[in-house]
């Protein structure tokens, strides 16, 4: 089902979508960042994605590019998954906001926002949420400490 | 005509009745909100970094304490998460996938026997948090034989179970559920019926279907708006699709609703466990994957081999193939959602938890704007939010 | 039946006998208060499967004095901001109207002391209920002044609702007991208990039982008890009016709420069950109806949750208001055709 819906996608978007993966039964799409939220309003509208579940960053320091914006949708009246991703280099490090099509995103963007400084464009409500608002930087980079940032790498063992 | 001035009240991150470390900037106009903005981060560790620098072995008590109130679904999540990652879902053993369910069914119910406790608590009703919290202290007793531990119990393991269930119980989780539908009858008793209590909840912090969904609600808050989702039935996990149980759905959109719609649960949940009793057979707790699990303990102590796996194991941890899994199960909550990157080593090269909580609490302005300051403290209630979770 | 002590007689006997009934009276309420906050942990305790105080003491019965000396001993702060007169008075103004209106609640019959008669009641206003009716209304500025005093939000929205609160069932409360008055034909207490005196079915509580109902409702509202409380909702405005209260202006709190309770429950013995009437001395007969009222009110408050706002002000104008104007109608209809 889910690769019905990707065909699909390919067939409206074909110059957006990147690339196409399956692993363990789950279907994951990468598509151009220019085009999300008009990808996600059809995944919304014509394929019936009705609930975004998640939307996250991840860091891929030392890839190019190096952050992606992940969402994992669902459709409640077929029961099915099915993951965008969305590459973000660290120039431009900023993407449309979905708030638009799913209400939901508002709080996740703002988290990704929070700790991995990835802007959102015309979001309503940009700012930090789970760190202080005077905090500098972005603690769920790579490239930052985890004892935080003016204290000695902890001596014991972590892992 | 003078401008009417609102009131700024701060109802700060110490307050009774904010279930934790929440703090609700209230716009008042007389007794009626104007505008309310939520602000957490109070209780932020920082689990998802610390995730990705322990093995996937070492991540899992970290999982215990996102929503401490029902810790075993949250490990849970995590386990069928990196059992999916590497692909070894239909090598669990079935004694282990039924203990799953039924220690997953009676976090459910301690995870709601608290919710009902506090929201009657803060509605006034005083006496049904003590009667919920001995409830509480028997499911307690249990997760201590079981696990060791209280409340963070860290009792699943990737690949199945740490430890084999201990002598009589079985006998002891049967006498639980077998009185513990009077109890619900006893809540029911002092509350449903109560036109103090209808007054409160019948008509307050109302989400339609649509908004609901719009805006990410999950779990019994979902449902009692009408829509007819549950993780468990439709997209089942660790054997739910051999259990029969009911969806409980209901149409009011209110918090009374709510209300119902969690005794009922509870309910739900205690046939579910007296069917997982029946299912119980003497079998293997650990999958058969030695790359993953560990091997037990007498191997450890009488042979080398199993003390060097053991160490291994311990030490180094296992290595899945790079890919990312989404999972999501059915917290007492909403829908928790581990959602797993790999890179092909030890440690989790990023882990994001999706709680519930966080997403349901960003329909609490929708659902008292307008109202009166009262009906806030009912409002979160209902919602049913830990802090744990939503700040991580 | 010899003569009625009075200043004309024997001035000095008039004036000790005087002292000694407000000392009785005054040392037996304040035990009855602080036994009954002693009371209320048992008692609720016990509904909740709990043991309540035990260990001050045996029983857990020296609680309230270890309470009692806890909150003499703690720092006693008085916000900067906060207006300083205001916020020293409030807690004075609501516990001696309290406090004064048991000046006129009969304790019994009449009794001989030194060859003259005297009455077991402080004094007996011949307005006795108009009086008890003021001392409430000094009640409701009491706890205005601690709101507003406090310089504090949460205070002053405890301080406005709670007003509101007791203004409006302060009306049905008074309202709903003037058809007892229609059916005794005077205003003073003793006149009242005299009406009730001849057997257990004169007490007015078989003749009213709509504004027996109605007055113990309307004075549950009045003394911001369970499930009327939300002034002091601590789940909401944390402490309401007496948040920013320390020390021996919170006891005083809650010795007027205490008080308060008392009150009425004697209030409502003598309005409607017969004041000292019953099988034993007239002291301890009312007494004992006394704390029964009181447990029944401690049972209210572990059962019933709380009452929102509005909803209390809907029931109080447009529920109890009519009821009680209804009761005066029918009871004038029967007085006068019957």
């Amino acid at each position: 089902m889910s690769q019905a819906v990707v065909a699909k996608l390919k067939g409206a978007y074909a110059a957006s979508v990147l690339e196409v993966k399956e692993y363990r039964d789950e279907v994951t799409v990468t598509v151009k960042k220019e085009d999300i939220v008009a990808i996600c309003q059809f995944l919304k509208d014509e394929a019936g994605y009705n609930f975004l579940c998640d939307l996250c960053g991840v860091d891929y320091l030392g890839q190019e590019p190096r952050f992606e914006v992940v969402y994992n949708l669902y459709n409640i009246t077929t029961k099915e998954r099915l993951r965008v991703k969305v590459p973000v280099t660290e120039e431009e490090a900023s993407v449309d906001t979905v708030s638009t099509v799913w209400s939901t995103a508002n709080w996740p963007e703002r988290e990704c926002w929070d700790l991995m400084g990835i802007t959102f464009n015309n979001h309503p409500d940009l700012r930090r949420i789970l760190m202080p608002a005077d905090w500098e930087g972005h603690p769920l980079r790579k490239d930052y400490p985890l004892q935080g940032p003016d204290r000695e790498l902890y001596q014991g063992r972590i892992s | 005509m003078a401008k009417k001035e609102t009131m700024t009240i701060n109802m700060g991150p110490q307050h009774p009745s904010t279930h934790g470390v929440l703090q609700l900037v209230l716009e008042l106009d007389g007794e009626t909100v104007v505008s309310a903005v939520p602000h957490i981060g109070f209780l932020h560790r920082g689990v998802e970094k610390l995730a990705e620098n322990r093995s996937y072995h070492r991540a899992l008590p970290l999982t215990d304490r996102l929503d401490y109130l029902a810790p075993m679904s949250n490990n849970l999540g995590y386990v069928l998460a990196v059992e999916k990652l590497l692909g070894i879902t239909d090598q669990i053993p079935e004694r282990a996938k039924v203990v799953r369910v039924m220690m997953s069914e009676l976090t459910r119910i301690k995870s709601h026997l608290v919710w009902l406790a506090t929201h009657a608590l803060d509605i006034g009703a005083m006496t049904v948090f003590l009667y919920c919290f001995r409830e509480r202290e028997d499911i307690m007793d249990m997760y201590e034989k079981l696990s060791g531990a209280r409340m963070t119990s860290y009792y699943f393991r990737v690949g199945g179970l740490s430890l084999d269930l201990p002598d009589g119980f079985e006998d002891d989780v049967l006498k639980f559920i077998d009185g513990m539908p009077a109890h619900i009858d006893t809540y029911e008793g002092l509350l449903t019926g109560n036109k103090i209590w209808q007054k409160r909840t019948i008509g307050v912090a109302e989400i339609s279907a649509e908004d609901a969904i719009d805006i990410g609600l999950t779990g019994p808050a979902l449902r009692s708006s009408g829509v007819d989702w549950d993780l468990r039935r439709d997209n089942p996990y660790s054997g739910y699709e051999d259990y029969d149980f009911e969806v409980i759905t209901r149409e009011g959109c209110d918090t009374f609703d709510r209300y119902k719609a969690r005794l009922d649960e509870m309910r739900e949940s205690c046939k579910i466990i007296r069917q997982a009793l029946d299912k119980l057979q003497p079998g293997p707790i650990l999958a058969d994957v030695p790359s993953v699990c560990l091997p037990a303990k007498q191997d450890v102590s009488n042979s080398i081999e199993g003390l060097i796996h053991q160490f291994k194991i311990i030490s180094e941890g296992f290595k899945p193939e790079p890919g990312e899994v989404y999972q999501g199960i059915e917290a007492p909550k909403g829908e928790l959602g581990y959602y797993i990157v790999s890179d092909g080593s030890a440690n989790p090269f990023r882990m994001k938890i999706r709680p519930p909580s966080f997403v349901n609490l960003q329909a609490l302005p929708q659902m008292i704007e307008g109202k009166l300051l009262a009906d806030v403290i009912a409002a979160i209630g209902t919602l049913d939010i830990v802090l744990g979770e939503i700040d991580r | 039946m010899p003569e009625m002590l009075s200043l004309s007689n024997d001035p000095i006997l008039f004036v000790s006998v005087m002292l000694a009934k407000i000392l009785a009276v005054f040392i037996v309420v304040i035990l009855i208060v602080a036994y009954a906050t002693y009371a209320e942990r048992k008692i609720i305790g016990r509904m909740q499967t709990r043991l309540g105080p035990t260990m001050t003491g045996p029983l857990g019965l020296l609680q309230p004095i270890a309470d009692g000396l806890k909150l003499f001993f703690k720092e006693d702060i008085i916000p900067a901001q906060s207006s300083k007169l205001a916020f020293v008075l409030a807690p004075m103004m609501i516990l001696v109207p309290a406090f004064i209106t048991v000046a006129v609640i009969p304790f019994g019959g009449d009794i001989v002391v030194g060859g003259y008669t005297v009455s077991l009641q402080i004094t007996d206003l011949n307005v006795g209920i108009l009086y008890i009716l003021a001392m409430a209304g000094l009640g409701v500025y009491g706890i205005v002044l601690a709101g507003w005093a406090s310089n504090n939000k949460y205070s002053l929205l405890g301080g406005v609702r709670s007003a509101a609160q007791m203004v409006s069932y302060e009306l049905a409360a008074g309202l709903s007991i003037i058809a007892v008055f229609m059916l005794s034909e005077t205003l003073s207490l003793r006149g009242i208990i005299d009406a009730q005196a001849g057997s257990v079915l004169d007490w007015y509580v078989f003749s009213q039982p709509l504004a027996f109902g109605l007055f113990v409702i309307t004075s549950l509202a009045e003394i911001n008890r369970t499930p009327f409380d939300l002034p002091e909702a601590e789940t909401e405005l944390v402490s309401g009016f007496c948040t920013e209260y320390s020390s021996m202006k919170y006891a005083l709190f809650f010795m007027a709420e205490y008080a308060n309770m008392i009150v009425v429950s004697a209030l409502t013995s003598t309005l409607f069950l017969g004041g000292p009437a019953g099988p034993f001395a007239g002291p301890i007969n009312l007494l004992l109806k006394i704390f029964a009222f009181m447990f029944v009110f401690i049972w209210i408050r572990a059962t019933f949750p709380r009452v929102r706002y509005d909803q209390l002000m809907f029931m109080g104008w447009k529920v109890f208001l009519p009821l009680a104007l209804l009761n005066i109608v029918i009871t004038g209809a029967v007085v006068v055709f019957l």
